[in-house]
């Protein structure tokens, strides 16, 4: 064979390989989908969304609780999240400070990878032992800590991107700095700081670590924000690891449940920014 | 734009708020063991009915996860099968009562092709655990169970990986029977284990038991019918052969009725008696004796009264035993102490 | 007062400063407030490693350097070593980096380089969602499908087979450190090749074009001019990874064992550190089991720390801010 068509050869191997190794990484998603999909259908009933769970052993019930659980949990984790998210991100991308961006940005990064049971430990420290109370709130709390980097960085990314030409039309009109970014910048930047929100809460609704001690569970509707709630994820584990086959079906249909709320979510983040980048 | 936003805002906070204003009752959260977990589920369900303005939490995260959590005042009522100690009941913020509610058996479960009835010596079952007995078809499990199939492979032990009251029950056993595991482990709801791996609860142990096939597992009586898992006889203190069944469990605990202590804190291992099972035990729901909040505190007294009489009824058909008449009469006195600022919540109930 | 700017100043009535001085004001006032969120983010990190600090300091007393490098976990005695777990958390993400990162960086190079421009944007899309699947999914999967199969098929195969090499002893139980290494690589490849591909798409162009100009094949164009160049942003890539795997709880949890003990097999039950967290931590009964834990805790938190802060400088050195936060 000659040198070049040897090296021919070679790049096409290279090629099959490396496309071999993206098929084996995307096989896992696909087999996983197929037995959630298989298993869990079985399952999905009214009964599952609209009941509570039954007594161990007795057969039927739901996870009505756990799915609006997470639900409220989520809407708790925005209300810590998405401001300090938006007004941190904000701060990076308009301040002139000279130390404190840095810093904000460091430790956004910092606080992005530290593993969510650490924040449990944290929040359970110094929320839930002081209070006395396993609640919702400490888990809204939990969760919205981890929401805070990712809405962060891609709040400053997005209000960068808002061109400065639009910027220097609000002032030029007289309007002041301060409602000029609120207005004008932060509107023009709403879109893709909902994706960036999105984002954040899809990663945050399949977080069970730092839920362990801090919603703790509830088998009943939750009785007040500052009480144990149930959580999708939560439910998903206790009834994982327990014995019984209804209990196991249940979680099947629990994790289609999930998985379902947490791609649909990301996909559409993803479409939208997608949109944005063209437009 | 913006109005738009502030009605999403208003809508979501009622809906969150609301939903739980709507549930005009009360909730009591605990937290503790799971060896009485599925008598307390059935209990909470079956009490809702009776007091539909109470709803009972319980979490059952293991003995020692009660424990703390009662101590830390995270929950309202704890429960636990391995009974506090003196120097835990010392951390305690005031005095906490131990209340026996059923009595249940501890059994060595496992999974074998065939599901033989196996028979079980007491130091064969130590040196399972600290490993010196490794295959199922060792000699000394074999002279015990002459007729039984016992394949040539090793034996998977799985224990608890959480602080467990079962666990507690298992190794307090353990420790009675063999010296060395006396001297080696210990007791307590959480050791250190030779061998095996953890399982989380006693649903974890069953359900690895379940999924494993040589594997070999100790879990509360109830979780292993309801899995269909076979369960050991076990060699007791008279030198017979006892199966774990509500008699067994209520025979060991005959002959500790008469000499209760006050505190309930006792030990029904190793039992004496002809029929009596050697692993079973009392669990306890642990409360203070000062109560917090009479609303509450008022509530649990009413539940503990009722659990120690109408709920023994449930725990039959449970595989749980229900406790002695002169436990239940022990109880009674005892559950009049809880107060509130001095004064007895029960008093005025007299039943 | 901030002056007014240049030619303004002349043609200010005092009406205009007046109004120039409330919104300048109100700037002033707003930007006070963006600062204040900023202080308290910095506040609230910072607490989180001081709150974690104090509540390890009984157990930082009583052991010391023993509790890194001690291997007895005893609640009984209350003598708590943690290097079992530290050990696990090293071996498992071992076994996962092993497997994920020829895959990772693989696929990586296939998104970037290699692959027909058609096929790009949905495999990579897959790759993407592939990130977001919660942990406690992978755990469920990981317990009913993954763990059988290692008991019935995997392990009793490398055991006859490599049986010979400690790795492979010991009885097939199908949970253990080689079934949490399986989970974590699945978990953590996406990752690796997200980052990477950014990292391999700001090699800027013309370094390509270079080699193709010199007549290199595809591969070779790869090989020498972007690898090469973007070596240090793989590595971060695959940093970034590593850091994910340690610190992944759930799917480890519900797969490993769950025993605290050093074994030089791969079959064997172990433990890492974020899963002793998630079994143990609403259980310690006593102040010193609880400090424990916590500096456990702690200790996870200064390795993931720092691998992570290595992996951004890596990643960041190839080409600006190519790390999103979105990963």
């Amino acid at each position: 064979m000659t040198n070049v068509a040897r090296r021919r050869l070679i790049s096409r191997v290279m090629g099959a390989l490396t496309a071999v190794a993206a098929g084996v990484i995307i096989l896992p998603l696909v087999v996983i989908f197929a037995f959630l999909v298989y298993q869990g259908s079985t399952a999905l009933n009214l009964d599952f969304f609209i009941h509570l769970p039954k007594p161990v052993g007795e057969v039927g019930g739901g996870m009505a609780n756990a799915i609006v659980g997470t639900l409220i949990l989520i809407a708790l984790a925005a209300c810590l999240g998405v401001p300090v998210g938006v007004l941190g991100g904000l701060y990076l991308a308009e301040s002139r400070d000279r130390h404190l961006p840095w810093l904000v940005r460091f430790l956004a990064d910092v606080l992005n990878g530290v593993p969510s049971i650490v924040i449990g430990i944290f929040v359970y420290t110094l929320v839930v032992r002081p209070l006395r109370h396993f609640s919702a709130i400490a888990g809204g709390i939990a969760l919205g800590v981890i929401m805070i980097p990712i809405v962060l960085r891609t709040t400053e990314e997005l209000v960068r991107l808002v061109p400065a030409s639009l910027r220097e039309a609000g002032l030029a009109l007289g309007v002041a700095e301060w409602k000029v970014m609120l207005r004008i910048v932060l509107t023009t930047a709403s879109a893709g700081i909902t994706t960036g929100v999105m984002v954040a809460v899809a990663r945050i609704a399949g977080e069970t670590a730092p839920l362990l001690f801090t919603a703790f569970g509830n088998r009943f509707w939750h009785h007040g924000l500052d009480q144990p709630i149930a959580a999708l994820p939560l439910q998903i584990f206790a009834y994982a690891i327990a014995p019984y086959d209804d209990w196991h079906r249940q979680a099947w249909a629990g994790a289609l449940v999930l998985i379902s709320i947490v791609l649909v979510v990301s996909v559409l983040a993803r479409l939208a920014t997608a949109r944005l980048a063209r437009s | 734009m913006r109005v738009r936003l502030a009605a999403i805002v208003v809508g979501v906070a009622l809906l969150t708020f609301g939903a739980t204003a709507a549930l005009a009752q009360s909730l009591m959260n605990g937290a503790g063991a799971t060896f009485p977990y599925p008598i307390y589920s059935k209990w909470f369900d079956e009490y809702a009915k009776v007091e539909p303005g109470i709803r009972f939490n319980y979490q059952s995260i293991g003995s020692g996860g009660g424990i703390r959590q009662i101590t830390e005042r995270t929950v309202d009522f704890g429960a636990t099968d391995g009974p506090m100690t003196d120097e835990q009941l010392k951390k305690a913020p005031g005095e906490l009562l131990h209340i026996p509610t059923v009595l249940g058996a501890v059994v060595a479960t496992y999974n074998l092709p065939g599901n033989p009835k196996l028979k079980f010596t007491p130091d064969v079952l130590a040196d399972i655990f600290l490993g010196k007995i490794t295959k199922w078809n060792d000699d000394r499990i074999r002279a015990v169970n002459a007729g039984a199939s016992l394949p040539n492979q090793p034996i998977l032990v799985v224990h608890r990986s959480d602080g467990s009251g079962t666990t507690y029950i298992w190794v307090d056993y353990l420790c009675k029977i063999s010296p060395e595991w006396d001297k080696l482990v210990g007791r307590g709801t959480s050791v250190k284990w030779p061998v095996g791996l953890g399982g989380k609860g006693n649903e974890g142990v069953a359900g690895q038991v379940k999924n494993t096939p040589g594997a070999l597992g100790y879990v509360e009586l109830a979780y292993a019918t309801t899995n269909k898992l076979p369960v050991a006889e076990i060699r007791n203190q008279a030198g017979k052969f006892v199966e774990p069944t509500i008699d067994s469990t209520t025979a060991a605990a005959a002959s500790v009725a008469k000499t209760m202590p006050a505190d309930f804190r006792v030990s029904l291992t190793n039992a004496p008696g002809d029929k009596a099972y050697p692993i079973a035990s009392f669990t306890w729901l642990l409360v203070y004796r000062d109560q917090a909040d009479a609303g509450k505190g008022r509530a649990l007294a009413k539940f503990l009264w009722w659990a120690s009489h109408e709920g023994q009824r449930y725990a039959a058909d449970l595989l749980y035993a229900p406790l002695p008449a002169e436990v239940v009469k022990q109880i009674e006195r005892k559950v009049k102490e809880i107060t509130f600022q001095g004064k007895p919540l029960l008093a005025s109930v007299d039943r | 007062m901030r002056a007014l700017p240049g030619g303004l100043e002349a043609m200010a009535g005092p009406g205009l400063r007046r109004r120039a001085r409330i919104r300048v004001s109100g700037d002033r006032v707003f930007a006070g407030v963006l600062r204040v969120v900023a202080a308290s983010f910095v506040g609230l990190v910072l607490a989180l490693v001081v709150t974690l600090v104090v509540a390890a300091v009984p157990a930082i007393r009583t052991f010391g350097w023993r509790f890194i490098v001690g291997t007895n976990w005893d609640p009984v005695a209350e003598s708590f070593g943690a290097l079992p777990f530290i050990y696990g958390t090293l071996l498992s993400s071992l076994v996962a980096m092993v497997l994920a990162v020829p895959l990772g960086i693989g696929a990586a190079i296939f998104l970037a380089e290699l692959a027909p421009f058609w096929i790009r944007p949905p495999i990579g899309f897959l790759i993407e969602l592939l990130a977001a699947v919660p942990s406690v999914v992978y755990g469920l999967w990981g317990i009913f499908v993954l763990a059988p199969l290692m008991r019935v098929w995997v392990q009793p195969a490398l055991g006859a087979s490599l049986g010979f090499l400690p790795l492979f002893q010991g009885a097939p139980y199908g949970v253990g450190m080689l079934t949490a290494g399986i989970i974590l690589a699945i978990m953590t490849v996406p990752f690796i090749t997200t980052v990477g591909r950014e990292v391999l798409l700001a090699v800027p162009n013309h370094q390509r074009e270079a080699a193709l100009a010199l007549g290199a094949t595809r591969w070779e164009t790869t090989r020498m001019a972007v690898l090469n160049y973007a070596r240090s942003g793989l590595i971060g890539a695959v940093l970034l990874g590593l850091g994910r795997a340690l610190g992944e709880t759930m799917a480890v949890t519900m797969v490993i064992g769950n025993r605290p003990e050093i074994s030089a097999s791969l079959f064997a039950p172990g433990y890492t550190m974020a899963s002793v967290l998630a079994n143990e931590f609403t259980e310690a009964t006593s102040d010193v089991y609880l400090a424990a834990l916590v500096e456990i805790g702690l200790l996870l938190l200064i390795v993931t720390v720092v691998v992570n802060a290595l992996a951004r400088l890596l990643v960041w050195s190839v080409g600006g801010t190519v790390a999103k936060v979105r990963e």
